[in-house]
């Protein structure tokens, strides 16, 4: 038991007690401080209860139903993105909004409003959603759309499973001529370049997003690749998806990241593109999941495991937030192993806890090196919290509980919709309650 | 394309089969004690891709009841082409030590209703003269042991069961495929610590399952390092062996 409910950056360094919900006409269990997880896929605390129970969904993964010729498919919560994905691609479908890995539950998409590259173009997944079943602890079902309990719906849209048991979801997929994407590489020499081929392709390109060398300095700041694309036409042919997949199937006994391998990885990485531009036609699981085919690749940062730090800064002060961070990183000599930058639209998300909003959203992940690693955020900490940003509770383990009421101005309201019989070690961390 | 029976179609390693099963178009016919979970069931497999999906309720221990079912079966799919036998618990060594009417109760439900079932389902392929037969017995069964040997024994007169049925149906055309998971994830073993790498998914056995079917195997091991395992079990003197706790 101890190991499999554990969140996937491997911290705090936890045991967690869990059970399986398997049908989803039964009850819950009659105990109290319980907490709903997915797939475990989200990296700090907010999937954790390690004073209490989590309540795992990765069997209540059964299709309800899915009308072809309209698009809109239920499922039960625990079924995955790839699950989804095998069943409607080959009909012409696709996921409207999707996070960069498909190894995610769809209720546990909800849960956390997750976003994806083309944020700018369909907003979060929660603008997708048409309707959901949420159970309550006192044994309740209420049914949740836009028209009926709509503060529900909204607060669990982004409620970190704090306002009851999804038990299923109804969602509107995304017609689709080709699967494939179209995808132009353009290397960019720095953080200004970053922000005027954002400002240029965001309208003309679905997806957007860079990766960048968090480990260059001076004039080079920022410096990446920016990848856009838009599904290929019906007539270009579509690549072959990743065949066999890798695994890191033992823990290293010490993270494989380190600052030589940092700084090999981000090198090549930067120059293994020598144009400044390249075309390609692109099978949609690279694009869409480049981690995806390394089975554990959490697991190259060793048994302490690792944070992830995303943030979002507002736009009139995004370009200089993210320079100050990416110094910090470096005067830190930190670095991160892969780097994503990506400029966020205003489609406004129904989700009250929603974390997207208009503005530059950085995420990087550290290895655990325990007081190295939480200076380190308390810097940036301050930087986001004066910039009036938000950091992302999916990825956090260590937000302080002023930074996240700052965070989230829906809080209050927020709070009157939470399950009396829910809690997490996120919950408990950022208000201080117990429940 | 296929049709096949699946008895005890709400356990997590029948689901998983019947999945795959689902997505080749199959006609399934699905036999289980609750109605509100073969619906959910049923549903599911629907959306995946199966031409045909039919739900009959039944627990397994009403053997005047298996005839009308078979014969139900028959009559919604057409003809038969498999049977896949996946019903069963997991019974408590110790409550069953302590109560002959529970020892005798797990026998039935592990054992004996499989053998009837199979005795009606061996006569009619037989009579076919094609069709597969698949039943999940378990590892449990190549060697007694103190934790679970009621258990153990079920699988055990299953497993000879097969082999005779397997002998006797091979000149007639009727495959017979003896099915031997070792531990899997699954509600039925929620009792248990799964950590390790002995432990497996229900979807990695439904994937042995599937393929052992195609190919045509008779006695599977899944995982196969199970195979190497319940070699070495199955070797150790009795006299050394009766001295383990296992």
């Amino acid at each position: 038991m101890a190991s499999k409910y554990i969140s996937w950056g491997r911290y705090p360094h936890k045991e967690q007690e869990g059970i399986e919900f398997g049908w989803r006409t039964d009850p819950l269990p009659r105990q109290t401080n319980i907490l709903p997880q997915g797939n475990a896929r989200s990296y700090g605390d907010s999937c954790m209860n390690h004073k209490g129970l989590v309540v795992s969904t990765r069997h209540l993964n059964r299709f309800i139903s899915f009308d072809p010729a309209s698009g809109i498919i239920r499922c039960e919560a625990g079924v995955l993105f790839s699950q989804i994905l095998d069943l409607v691609e080959p009909q012409g479908w696709f996921l409207p909004v999707t996070p960069g890995t498909k190894f995610v539950t769809i209720a546990g998409a909800l849960a956390n409003d997750v976003h994806g590259k083309n944020h700018h173009f369909a907003g979060t997944f929660g603008n997708h959603v048409n309707c959901f079943e949420v159970m309550r602890t006192d044994g309740e079902r209420l049914l949740c759309s836009p028209t009926q309990n709509e503060g529900l719906f909204n607060a669990t849209i982004g409620g970190l499973g704090l306002t009851g048991f999804i038990t299923w979801v109804e969602l509107r997929l995304k017609r689709i001529a080709n699967s494939a994407i179209s995808v132009e590489t353009i290397k960019y020499p720095n953080l200004d370049e970053f922000f005027q081929l954002s400002e240029a392709s965001d309208s003309r390109f679905e997806y957007t997003v860079a990766w960048i060398d968090c480990l260059a300095g001076g004039g080079s700041l920022g410096r990446g690749h920016f990848m856009r694309g838009n599904h290929a036409t019906p007539t270009q042919a579509k690549p072959v998806g990743p065949k066999r997949a890798l695994n890191v199937p033992f823990d290293p006994p010490l993270s494989l990241i380190n600052k030589l391998s940092l700084k090999a990885f981000n090198q090549l990485y930067y120059h293994r593109q020598l144009r400044r531009s390249s075309i390609d036609v692109v099978n949609y699981e690279p694009f869409f999941y480049p981690l995806d085919s390394i089975g554990n690749w959490n697991r190259i940062y060793g048994p302490k495991g690792f944070l992830q730090y995303q943030f979002v800064a507002p736009m009139d002060t995004s370009l200089d937030v993210v320079s100050e961070a990416l110094k910090l990183i470096a005067k830190n000599n930190a670095g991160s192993f892969l780097a994503v930058l990506k400029v966020f639209g205003d489609i406004k998300s129904p989700g009250l806890l929603s974390f997207p909003r208009p503005g530059a959203t950085l995420a990087l992940d550290f290895p655990y090196q325990a007081n190295k690693t939480f200076s380190l955020f308390r810097q940036l900490d301050e930087l986001v919290y004066q910039a009036k940003g938000a950091i992302y509770p999916a990825k956090d383990a260590h937000m302080k509980a002023d930074h996240f009421t700052s965070y989230f101005p829906n809080l209050e309201q927020f709070k009157l919709h939470k399950d009396p019989g829910i809690t997490s070690s996120f919950w408990q961390r950022v208000t201080g309650v117990q429940n | 394309m296929k049709n096949w029976i699946i008895v005890g179609a709400t356990s997590a390693i029948a689901e998983a089969t019947a999945r795959v099963w689902a997505a080749r178009g199959y006609k399934l016919f699905l036999v289980a004690r609750n109605s509100d979970k073969l619906a959910i069931v049923k549903n599911d497999l629907e959306v995946r891709g199966a031409q045909q999906v039919g739900v009959f309720t039944m627990d397994a221990n009403d053997i005047p009841n298996h005839q009308i079912m078979l014969d139900q079966a028959e009559a919604e799919l057409g003809s038969v082409d498999g049977v896949l036998i996946a019903h069963g618990t997991l019974p408590d060594q110790v409550q069953c030590q302590n109560s002959v009417e529970k020892t005798l109760n797990e026998l039935n439900t592990n054992a004996i209703s499989i053998i009837s079932l199979l005795t009606d389902v061996a006569n009619r392929f037989e009579k076919q003269s094609k069709g597969d037969i698949a039943v999940i017995s378990s590892v449990a069964g190549d060697r007694g042991r103190q934790s679970n040997y009621v258990y153990g024994t079920a699988k055990a007169a299953v497993s000879t069961f097969l082999q005779g049925l397997r002998n006797r149906l091979a000149k007639h055309g009727v495959h017979v495929l003896t099915i031997k998971p070792g531990f899997v994830d699954t509600p039925m073993t929620a009792e248990f610590d799964k950590g390790g790498p002995l432990w497996a998914t229900p979807e990695k056995i439904a994937e042995g399952i599937v393929m052992s079917v195609d190919k045509q195997r008779n006695i599977v091991y899944l995982p196969w390092f199970w195979w190497g395992i319940m070699n070495i079990i199955r070797h150790i003197p009795e006299f050394i062996f009766k001295k383990l706790s296992l």
